[in-house]
């Protein structure tokens, strides 16, 4: 556990050591608001709620976590430094821990920063704010999932550009899956039992439910189950891919 | 007492080429092991085995009688190692870096400190200690990777090409902190540098096509080189003179070879059938016959045509 807090300490240093942090942040925080403001008619709605906000999320995030992940393990294995990583004493386990676990944190410190709007609305209206409260913690969750993706993929290629357009269709995959962009995909040859899986496995629906205000467990123990499996596959893809 | 490092018939394939063929050897304390081979030759992949970070398909690696496959943490711990080429995080400093390799070996508190003002001591890297790695150059840079290996000061320490790429003053530096760190450890380097191994090994394996060709202190291996003991001899004014014949005809020469003149000098090299020591009857010849010797030596026979007719000899076979 303390080599996981010591991988993640230097990941999210390396954040806040190039420009990345700095750019994703001031992005993320422009984006949301200018979304909300003006395509989410925040004003003209007339309702004291964060819902067109927090409706932004998986699309923001489909663009900018991928932007996030797509050096952590990339990175490493152009520069070679994947080998003085694992020939210290860490496992694997610790070092995919660490590495998601920095980012996640670092997509936490974004969240936070977006408290003027919660502060807007509390100023405005009324809201209630334990709807806000479920919302945030659900998009935090979502946000997860994505990085365990975007993770994965990043393990698979040493180029960042490829990391990160294959997490955004990856990711773009999961949005969708209840949609007939993607169904359409299946239905036809599919049975039936997988197009219902596939379409249960869409982040809007789960991410909706949460947003809502219901924050039920099967919604949470879905990102969370999402983001261990995608986690445990970056494991697997690092040990075979890792001397190449 | 078994041997610090232990390897036995270790082998790795990848996809249709075995890089490491059944490769066998123990080191003790106290040895500075050369790892000498031709590019490709196997000796990066045989140090990514011993370190642990792949794992081999076949033998085993134990370090101080630990097997890295079932321990692999606990063997990792007791190793430093330089990888190839010394891959750093670029933005880090030298300061964090050694920081968080530290603290990943365990090291913690007043403890982490000391051993990092020691080893900053050590290799000299006080004045960049606050600089991105990534603006340092090449020579910061190699220091910062061996700093980071020597930190926690393991008992075995592996080091892959630790002098590639620097220029010769920076080489002489590293090989001097090999030599002084030699005392009270386990080294193993790979170098395709032969002058290194002279000066800093004790031991030199050479490996081609994944196999151990060679393995022996470096002086026994330049007894294998064909000029062993060789006698070079340059003589004035030859004119005249049969100087090949009279050599030719004592015992223990295997033949003369004549290299040519240049000016007044005619140089030669007497060579020894056997490896012999041919140097006192070429003299009394010399002496005997009156010939005006300018310059006359005996070759070592150098490890470069060990290695060349060693390793060549493999890539034959292949």
């Amino acid at each position: 556990m303390r080599n996981v807090w010591i991988i993640c300490k230097r990941e999210l240093a390396s954040y806040f050591a190039t420009p990345i942090a700095y750019v994703f942040i001031v992005i993320f925080l422009m984006l949301s608001g200018a979304f909300t403001f003006y395509l989410g008619n925040f004003f003209p709605r007339g309702q004291a709620d964060l819902v067109t906000f927090f409706g932004f999320h998986p699309w923001l995030y489909l663009f900018l976590i991928p932007a996030l992940t797509m050096r952590l393990w990339a990175e490493e294995r152009r520069g070679g430094t994947i080998e003085l990583l694992f020939t210290l004493p860490v496992t694997m386990l610790q070092a995919v821990l660490g590495k998601f676990l920095a980012t996640w944190i670092f997509a936490a410190i974004t969240l936070a920063l977006t408290f003027p709007m919660w502060l807007t609305v509390n100023y405005l209206g009324d809201p209630d704010n334990g709807i806000i409260l479920a919302s945030y913690i659900g998009s935090l969750l979502m946000a997860g999932a994505f990085i365990a993706i975007g993770s994965c993929i990043s393990a698979l290629t040493k180029n960042q550009v490829i990391a990160f357009v294959i997490t955004v269709v990856v990711c773009l995959g999961f949005i969708l899956s209840g949609f007939p962009l993607v169904l359409d995909f299946f239905s036809g040859w599919a049975p039936e039992f997988l197009i219902e899986a596939i379409s249960s496995f869409s982040f809007l629906t789960h991410f909706d439910a949460i947003s809502k205000g219901v924050l039920d467990l099967r919604d949470a123990i879905y990102f969370f189950s999402l983001t261990a499996f995608w986690l445990y596959a970056n494991a697997i893809l690092i040990e075979l891919k890792k001397a190449d | 007492m078994t041997a610090m490092i232990d390897i036995e018939h270790l082998t790795k394939r990848f996809s249709s080429i075995t890089a490491v063929d059944d490769i066998s050897f123990q080191v003790d304390r106290g040895e500075v092991l050369g790892f000498l081979g031709p590019n490709g030759a196997g000796k990066s992949t045989t140090m990514k085995m011993i370190t642990g970070f792949l794992a081999p398909d076949a033998g085993a690696v134990r370090v101080d009688g630990i097997d890295i496959t079932a321990r692999p943490v606990d063997v990792k711990s007791r190793l430093g190692y330089l990888p190839e080429g010394a891959p750093l995080y670029g933005d880090m400093t030298p300061a964090a870096f050694l920081e968080f390799t530290g603290q990943v070996r365990g090291l913690r508190g007043k403890e982490l400190r000391r051993r990092i003002a020691e080893t900053v001591d050590r290799v000299n890297l006080g004045q960049v200690l606050r600089q991105p790695i990534e603006t340092l150059s090449k020579g910061f840079k190699r220091r910062v990777g061996i700093a980071q290996a020597v930190l926690h000061d393991p008992e075995v320490l592996v080091l892959d090409e630790p002098t590639d790429g620097l220029d010769p003053n920076q080489k002489y530096e590293v090989r001097g902190l090999i030599r002084e760190m030699a005392r009270e450890k386990v080294i193993i380097l790979s170098t395709h540098i032969l002058e290194e191994v002279d000066a800093v090994c004790s031991r030199a394996i050479i490996i081609a096509g994944g196999k151990v060709v060679a393995d022996g202190v470096p002086a026994e291996l330049e007894e294998r080189a064909p000029r062993h003991n060789a006698v070079a001899l340059a003589v004035c004014h030859p004119e005249g003179h049969d100087v090949v014949g009279p050599l030719q005809a004592l015992d223990g020469v295997d033949r003369v070879e004549s290299l040519g003149s240049e000016g007044e000098l005619a140089h030669y090299v007497v060579l020894p059938s056997k490896g012999g020591s041919i140097i006192d009857a070429v003299s009394a010849r010399v002496r005997e016959q009156g010939w005006q010797v300018a310059e006359m030596h005996v070759e070592r026979g150098r490890l470069d045509d060990v290695f060349r007719e060693i390793t060549g000899g493999a890539h034959a076979v292949n």
